[in-house]
């Protein structure tokens, strides 16, 4: 019986039973549905086995989305619950797990996946590249996210959800303040899915570097791409510093070590440095790509060329080194004394430079622009003035002697709001709703997506602006409750109305999918938008080897130069293309994952060791396998071009 | 201008949140430290606010001609111009540099005893969180409380802070900024109040289930009415056994408690023996380190 016990959850109610049984039912229906309709081979060969960096990009994608859905439930609960003062619809401790799992799940497995997922979609057409480097890891990475994430899951309805914040401080996440095995989910969801970000970052730094199309050189590279070669740069120096932590901290949870522990010489000071070692690259990790997109976007829409290319570059070499100098403005206050003090806030505020930077670039490439107000033009639009306040507050922050006031405080949980939501999640939406023709061959509802984007900006507004009131006022962050007379309710009710407008303009973009897919006309050519880099410039929806020919490249604007400067983009003759093949081994390495992870979170050893074993073999096992990938014949291009519409170009 | 008018009313009614009726915690300070910090804040608001502004101007500006464009009207292709690529640089630079230099300086000034009551000895008191309570010892005086917490007015106090569980952070918005408690270093941190009254003061790091409750009120009163209050304590209160201290230690919460003597003798704070012999020495570091590591330098100093 102890061994089942394990199991049980240690705050149970109502609303955890329904989702235990809503859970089942999901995943009763899907299996169902698989199986009448015949699909389960469909699934197996074209999506959960493929390297294709299009359909493993729509897997990310999709998971994200997912992954919002539930971060955004636990927004919404804990707005609910703070609303007015003393309420009671959560208690403090399932308010601890919600707030908990809203932060990981929504940066690591809502944001990170998302701008993954663009990268994965995008990044190989800009650069005219068949496919990334190393397509079966890129499947792999997949694979490793998602079984993070579906591991973390796992936890709210088996053992018990981890509830001592996205940031774990110990010793708060010791085993002797969080007995349940929630920080271990949180230990080993991070861990497996980071493994697989980290595999990213090498994929895409080497895909940037070795592949681009002849004419490419560095400094003619899309700023999309860009800004993922910045990213995942800073990706493969942070993460490992995650890595590193994170299992120290399961040594100290699980094997009694004294790394962060309060007695026999353990620092608890050590996690949070650690940890914002990583986690301070991290938030510039999810901004670059969002800029990126937004440089994209931004001269799309105001057809002309993106204003300093050379200084948005410079900007972005110069954000990713500072992004590395300023972690200790996450503990100003842990007492180091003026003169360290002194010197992080103005490494922090340094930062502000490159930042402002781009603002005024795109600012200026606005100005001698024509703008067409597209739904993805909009989020940009909405991103410049928004994030413009972020910015500046994260410089309010970044003053050592002013943020002693601010720190933990609703403030602070505005201000990054105020560049998540504006700069990140719009970076998303906007990039979700351009790419989505190269996508799905048919574009999103305009009307319906301009609803949607005036619902999100104006509940931000509502839901974030007022925390930074109440934060002044003294209310501190990640409380439960607080009694009338602190005079908090009023911002506080602002906030959840806010909230709730957020969560309609997503419900809105969920219909204007649904919408799209029924009644969207498919025949919107390649270039639907009148773009400007390479990415446009092949079939919608893209052939599994993207172009037919390889392109030839003589600046950042490829596609631009190609339409108004009569650049030939395609010269020479058909051949015979090399594909890789798809891989079952990622799908059979993300099952020993998933039983590792699980079985080293309630310590069942003999799981650890037989799926670690598995682990191993399947790495020997790839090592040594012999497998040249297929060539598609030019018969076979030429039936595909056709069926797409015209030979090539 | 009707832009100019949106952002006249702007700015008015956000200062008229900002300071309204109710003066918001942090910008109505009752003593030096805070304000300073409020200062600072005014200060960045400011400045801020002038960024903030010259931004959105330029691009309600731009986006409204660029959206009123003739239908021929073809976006030239424009290089980036060096004069402008400077100009985008060097102002933020000097907004920075200024920033820089307010934030060294106040961040000199909260780190230190304040420098109004420089001429008096500051009060010590012991802070220490443990699940979900604050316990304040009073060295000097020899008593302690729970929960509660009676300072002089116009007297420098010197806060020493640790914790006997999660990192917590010690904070009376209206007094001064924040700082950390945590169980392997002793942090110090320096208030006063100028003004009497009750102020609010509480954890604001994240503790676990308890930590919405771990607040405490602070009382801030005449030096005389201080004394008195001491003085009543020593007649009346109990007096603090390591065991009751213990029982206090336990998760939990408790009203506000009151007791003779303090727990310093038996469950002394983290930090080095020197140290409570030659209090005054290691007032800007703020940070006091760990037992093993300061036994090594009083061996060191015996030899
Ligand atoms: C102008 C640039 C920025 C500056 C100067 C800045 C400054 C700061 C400072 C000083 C803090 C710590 C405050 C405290 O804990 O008391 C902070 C927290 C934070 N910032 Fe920023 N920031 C900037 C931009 C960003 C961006 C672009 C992002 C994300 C995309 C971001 C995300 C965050 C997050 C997630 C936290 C706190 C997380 C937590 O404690 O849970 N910041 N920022
Ligand atoms: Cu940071």
């Amino acid at each position: 019986m102890d061994f089942f016990n394990r199991f049980a959850i240690p705050n149970p109610t109502p609303t955890i039973y329904a989702s235990m049984v809503a859970i089942a039912l999901t995943v009763i229906a899907v299996i169902i549905g698989l199986t009448y309709f015949k699909k389960w081979g469909y699934l197996f060969r074209e999506w959960l086995t493929t390297v294709d960096h299009k359909r493993i990009g729509i897997m990310y994608l999709i998971s994200a989305l997912l992954m919002l859905f539930r971060g955004g439930v636990d927004a919404i609960m804990m707005r609910a619950q703070t609303a007015v003062p003393e309420n009671t619809f959560l208690n403090a401790a399932e308010y601890n797990e919600v707030f908990t799992t809203h932060g990981v799940v929504m940066i690591f497995f809502m944001a990170m996946a998302f701008i993954i997922a663009l990268m994965n979609f995008v990044v190989p057409l800009q650069i005219g590249a068949r496919d990334v480097a190393f397509p079966r890891l890129n499947l792999l990475s997949f694979w490793l996210y998602f079984v993070g994430a579906m591991l973390f899951n796992l936890s709210f309805v088996l053992g018990g959800s981890p509830n001592a914040g996205w940031t774990s401080y110990f010793p708060l996440a010791g085993t002797q303040f969080s007995e349940s095995v929630g920080t271990n989910y949180y230990m080993w969801a991070l861990q497996i899915s980071g493994l697989g970000t980290l595999m990213t970052g090498i994929n895409f730094i080497v895909t940037i570097l070795k592949m681009r199309a002849p004419g490419m050189t560095l400094m003619k590279m899309p700023m999309f791409t860009w800004s993922a070669l910045v990213t995942n740069i800073i990706i493969v120096f942070a993460f490992p510093v995650l890595t590193v932590t994170l299992l120290m901290g399961t040594f100290d949870r699980q094997f009694g070590t004294n790394f962060f522990t309060m007695t026999n010489g353990g620092d608890d000071m050590l996690w949070a440095n650690l940890f914002w070692v990583w986690g301070h690259p991290e938030v510039y990790i999810l901004i670059l790509p969002a800029f990126g997109i937004y440089s994209e976007v931004i001269p799309t829409f105001t057809q002309r060329n993106l204003y300093g290319y050379k200084s948005m570059v410079l900007s972005m070499v110069i954000i990713s080194l500072l992004s590395f100098m300023v972690w200790v403005h996450h503990f100003f206050t842990m007492g180091q004394g003026a003169l360290t003090n002194s010197i992080f806030s103005f490494t922090t505020m340094l930062i502000a430079i490159p930042t402002g930077m781009k603002i005024f670039n795109w600012l200026l490439t606005i100005r001698k622009g024509k703008i067409r107000f597209t739904v993805p033009m909009l989020y940009s639009l909405g991103f410049i003035p928004l994030f413009t306040i972020g910015g500046v507050t994260g410089v309010m922050l970044a003053m050592a002697s002013a943020d002693y006031q601010y720190h933990n405080t609703m403030f602070l949980v505005a201000h990054f709001h105020n560049v998540i939501i504006p700069g990140v999640v719009f970076a998303m939406l906007a990039g979700l709703t351009y790419w989505w023709p190269k996508m799905f061959g048919f574009m999103l509802n305009e009307k319906i997506g301009k609803w949607a984007f005036w619902f999100i900006s104006i509940g931000f507004c509502l839901a974030f602006f007022p925390m930074y009131i109440s934060g002044l006022d003294g209310q501190a962050r990640r409380m439960y409750t607080y009694s009338a007379e602190t005079g908090f309710g009023v911002w506080n009710m602002i906030s959840f109305i806010g909230a709730g407008m957020m969560a309609i303009g997503f419900i809105i973009i969920v219909y204007n999918i649904y919408y799209s897919i029924r009644y969207s006309p498919r025949n919107v050519g390649d270039d639907p938008w009148n773009a400007r880099s390479l990415e446009w410039a092949t079939h919608n929806p893209v052939p599994e080897y993207n172009f037919a020919v390889t392109p030839q490249v003589n600046s950042s604007e490829a596609l631009w130069d190609a339409k108004k400067n009569g650049h030939k983009l395609f010269k020479g003759e058909l051949k015979e293309i090399h594909m890789p093949n798809n891989s079952g081994l990622p799908v059979i390495m993300a099952v020993l994952f998933f039983v590792f992870g699980f079985s080293f979170v309630f310590s069942i050893w003999p799981g650890v060791i037989l799926s670690g074993v598995g682990i191993f073999s399947s790495m020997a096992y790839q090592s040594y396998m012999k497998d040249r990938g297929k060539h598609i014949s030019v018969e076979e291009i030429k039936e595909t071009e056709a069926k797409f519409g015209g030979g090539k170009k | 201008m009707k832009i100019k008018w949106v952002i006249l009313t702007l700015i008015i009614a956000i200062t008229t949140v900002l300071t309204g009726c109710e003066p918001l915690k942090v910008l109505n300070p009752k003593g030096p430290q805070a304000e300073t910090t409020a200062d600072v804040i005014w200060i960045s608001i400011m400045t801020m606010a002038v960024v903030v502004i010259t931004v959105i101007a330029l691009y309600i500006f731009y986006v409204i001609k660029a959206s009123r464009r003739p239908d021929d009207y073809e976006p030239p292709y424009i290089k980036s111009n060096p004069i402008v690529e400077s100009l985008i640089v060097g102002v933020p630079v000097l907004i920075i540099i200024f920033l820089t230099v307010v934030t060294v300086k106040s961040l000199y000034v909260v780190e230190a005893p304040p420098e109004i009551y420089e001429n008096q000895e500051p009060l010590v008191i012991y802070a220490s969180s443990s699940n979900w309570k604050w316990h304040f010892s009073y060295p000097e005086e020899d008593i302690e409380t729970v929960n509660y917490l009676f300072i002089p007015t116009n007297r420098p106090i010197k806060f020493k802070l640790y914790s006997y569980g999660p990192i917590s952070s010690f904070w009376i918005p209206q007094l001064g900024g924040q700082k950390y408690a945590m169980v392997h270093a002793t942090t110090t941190l320096h208030l006063a109040a100028d003004v009497p009254g009750e102020y609010m003061g509480r954890n604001a790091n994240f503790t676990g289930k308890g930590f919405a409750e771990q607040t405490f009120n602070v009382k801030a009163m005449p030096p005389e009415e201080y004394e008195k209050w001491v003085e009543e304590v020593k007649a009346t209160a109990e007096p603090l056994t390591k065991k009751k201290f213990d029982e206090l230690l336990e998760p939990g919460h408790l009203g506000q408690l009151t007791f003779t003597g303090n727990h310093l003798g038996f469950s002394p704070p983290p930090m080095s023996h020197g140290e409570m012999s030659s209090d005054t020495e290691e007032t800007d570091s703020g940070l006091s380190m760990q037992p093993h590591e300061s036994k090594d330098k009083s061996g060191n100093e015996s030899d």
